[in-house]
């Protein structure tokens, strides 16, 4: 089930380029899955004609709150970081399919990369809930790009690379040296595409199972349009309604 | 009560005038949660070819200033998929269902209508001459007036149930080829399919789509639009189907005064998934705030 529903802003933190707002609804949230997204509209201005989608951060059923954690990189995600206390955004959620949950006993990494880390927070969270704590490695370009670093690690341990050395191991995530003496029976892996087809590369490498959450451009967001397609070994398919979490062995890298 | 149906002939009747446009609203069956379908006129499904078609590499689709460019080049599993699969689901949905039919061959035209002509619920075919993002993908068929005399009559031979055609924006004389489809046996005329355009990123000196043109839609084409649906419905006597860049009743109220009657909503389904039933209410209410007793009294109403 999806709805198209009024959101208020609750509140909204600021962290450099980014803007972590929490959004309220009036009725009872539906059943969101980690991984999922919504499609956020703007404002309809000429700029901003389409709606964005946008990862689910965070969810808080008991007061029908979810979160959303924004990278401002073009005209709509600064329009969406404008937003204050008590304004209005409509929301169709929830989008997509979410991660595949591991098994109890599985040994798993989160791999985050820059804005990439918006989903996994709450993924982390559930995964907690069902007894799994998530290893998590998370990259950035500079310590100021990582953001909510103290609210990730009371998930489960963290790693942290950036790639001027300000924070944790300088480099990218695939080169850090936790990968030498950690085993993993699940990565899931979200943030730009190189660096999740690195990622991918190691996962194959090892052996691992592996699931990445993909970011094609969108339009309507629910497998109506065909625009954001993604070349799979059965031929293209919708991201926003097959995805956007794929199975590393369904994509032709 | 106004009466809002409409009779767009040869055994085509909508219970109200909005539809929803092909490509845009997937099969219906992506919408239910959003849109009660019983409340429409009718839905046109995805463009479907003889053969199945992969479509065009990513990325497809560029957001440009109230509107956008899409290159999906026709992706689709073909009629006979359409046939055993699609059409078992949709067959019973509560409101009239059109299937869309491309093609780059004469044969490929006359082949799906044969075969769509065979299915008891799908009761008109909307031909698209006018897809401007394949090679030869109809376009070719719909810029001329003997490339549409020729597939409009050859399909018109086959197919028994109303034809709508779908007429392209990307010509000269639209109202040429708009009589040119009805000379050849059209029952209904459709218009606007997307304008050919193009976006360009600047920062990186390369082209926005994969195909490098696509097609425009959405609130910026309207203007347009309307033109072409005002030259067309003059000239015709077949009903004539307006669409592009219609967002709201007001929009869909002034494609009818400019001669259109019935109306199809496309781009504006992404922005609001319910945005066609919230039309035909919207389009309701106007006749009664306007004392309009029936819907049909719209169509042409416009005073100039
Ligand atoms: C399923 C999904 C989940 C997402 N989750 C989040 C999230 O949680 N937080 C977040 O901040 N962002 C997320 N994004 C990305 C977000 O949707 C885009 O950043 C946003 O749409 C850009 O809109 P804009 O108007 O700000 O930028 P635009 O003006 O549209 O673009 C600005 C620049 O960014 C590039 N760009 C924008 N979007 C993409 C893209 N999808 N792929 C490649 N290049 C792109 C453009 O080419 C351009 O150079 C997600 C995307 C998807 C598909
Ligand atoms: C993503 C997308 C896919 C489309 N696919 C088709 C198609 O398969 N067949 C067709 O006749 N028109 C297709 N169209 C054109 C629309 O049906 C419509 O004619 C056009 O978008 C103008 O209307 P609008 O501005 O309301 O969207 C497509 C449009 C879009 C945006
Ligand atoms: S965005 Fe329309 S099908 Fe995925």
């Amino acid at each position: 089930m999806k709805q198209t529903t009024d959101f208020k802003v609750q509140d909204r933190k600021d962290y450099g380029d980014a803007v972590l707002l929490r959004l309220r609804s009036k009725n009872q949230l539906l059943t969101i899955l980690p991984g999922q997204f919504a499609n956020v509209q703007v404002d309809g201005s000429s700029k901003t004609y389409l709606r964005r989608p946008i990862s689910i951060h965070d969810v808080d059923d008991a007061n029908n709150e979810l979160s959303l954690l924004i990278q401002k990189v073009g005209e709509g995600t600064k329009r969406l970081a404008e937003l204050k206390y008590g304004d209005k955004v409509n929301l169709v959620y929830p989008l997509g399919t979410g991660y595949t949950m591991p098994a109890p006993n599985d040994r798993v990494l989160l791999v985050g990369g820059g804005i990439g880390i918006a989903p996994l927070f709450y993924f982390a969270k559930m995964l907690n809930k069902k007894g799994v704590r998530p290893t998590m490695l998370l990259g950035g370009k500079s310590k100021d790009t990582l953001l909510r670093l103290a609210d990730y690690e009371k998930q489960g341990e963290v790693f942290v690379t950036t790639e001027d050395g300000s924070l944790g191991e300088k480099g990218f995530v695939t080169a850090h040296s936790m990968w030498k003496d950690h085993e993993f029976d699940k990565i899931y892996v979200c943030g730009p595409k190189p660096m999740m087809q690195a990622v991918a590369t190691i996962a194959k490498e090892k052996k691992i199972w592996c699931e990445v959450s993909l970011e094609n451009r969108m339009a309507c967001g629910i497998g109506a349009c065909l625009c954001c397609v993604e070349d799979t070994v059965d031929g293209n398919v919708c991201v926003c309604k097959e995805g956007p979490v794929f199975n590393i062995d369904r994509l032709k890298w | 009560m106004v009466n809002t149906t409409i009779d767009l002939g040869h055994g085509l009747v909508l219970r109200n005038p909005v539809m929803t446009a092909s490509g845009t609203f997937g099969y219906g069956e992506e919408y239910t949660d959003f849109v009660d379908l019983s409340q429409l006129g009718g839905i046109i499904v995805k463009g479907t070819t003889l053969n199945p078609r992969q479509g065009n590499p990513y990325p497809r689709m560029a957001e440009t200033a109230s509107g956008m460019l899409n290159c999906v080049g026709l992706q689709n599993k073909g009629v006979q998929y359409f046939i055993d699969t699609i059409y078992p689901r949709i067959k019973d949905f509560d409101t009239n269902v059109l299937l869309n039919l491309s093609g780059s061959t004469l044969e490929d035209y006359v082949r799906g209508a044969e075969m769509i002509d065979a299915l008891d619920k799908i009761p008109a075919i909307e031909l698209n001459v006018s897809c401007p993002n394949v090679k030869q993908g109809g376009m070719a068929f719909g810029v001329t007036t003997e490339g549409i005399t020729q597939v409009v009559s050859e399909v018109r031979k086959v197919y028994h149930k109303h034809l709508m055609v779908k007429l392209s924006p990307n010509v000269t004389n639209i109202a040429e080829i708009a009589l040119a489809a009805e000379a050849a046996g059209a029952d209904s005329l459709s218009l606007i399919n997307t304008l050919l355009g193009m976006a360009i990123d600047a920062e990186r000196r390369k082209p926005r789509l994969s195909m490098v043109t696509g097609g425009l839609s959405g609130a910026c084409v309207k203007p347009v639009a309307l033109r072409m649906v005002w030259q067309v419905a003059k000239v015709v006597k077949i009903p004539v189907v307006g669409l592009g860049g219609i967002s709201n009743a007001t929009d869909a109220v002034e494609f009818m005064l400019a001669g259109a009657s019935a109306i199809q909503i496309g781009t504006a389904n992404f922005i609001d998934p319910a945005i066609s039933v919230k039309v035909a209410e919207g389009l309701k209410n106007y006749c009664e705030c306007h004392d309009f007793e029936k819907a049909t009294d719209l169509v042409g109403a416009l005073e100039t």
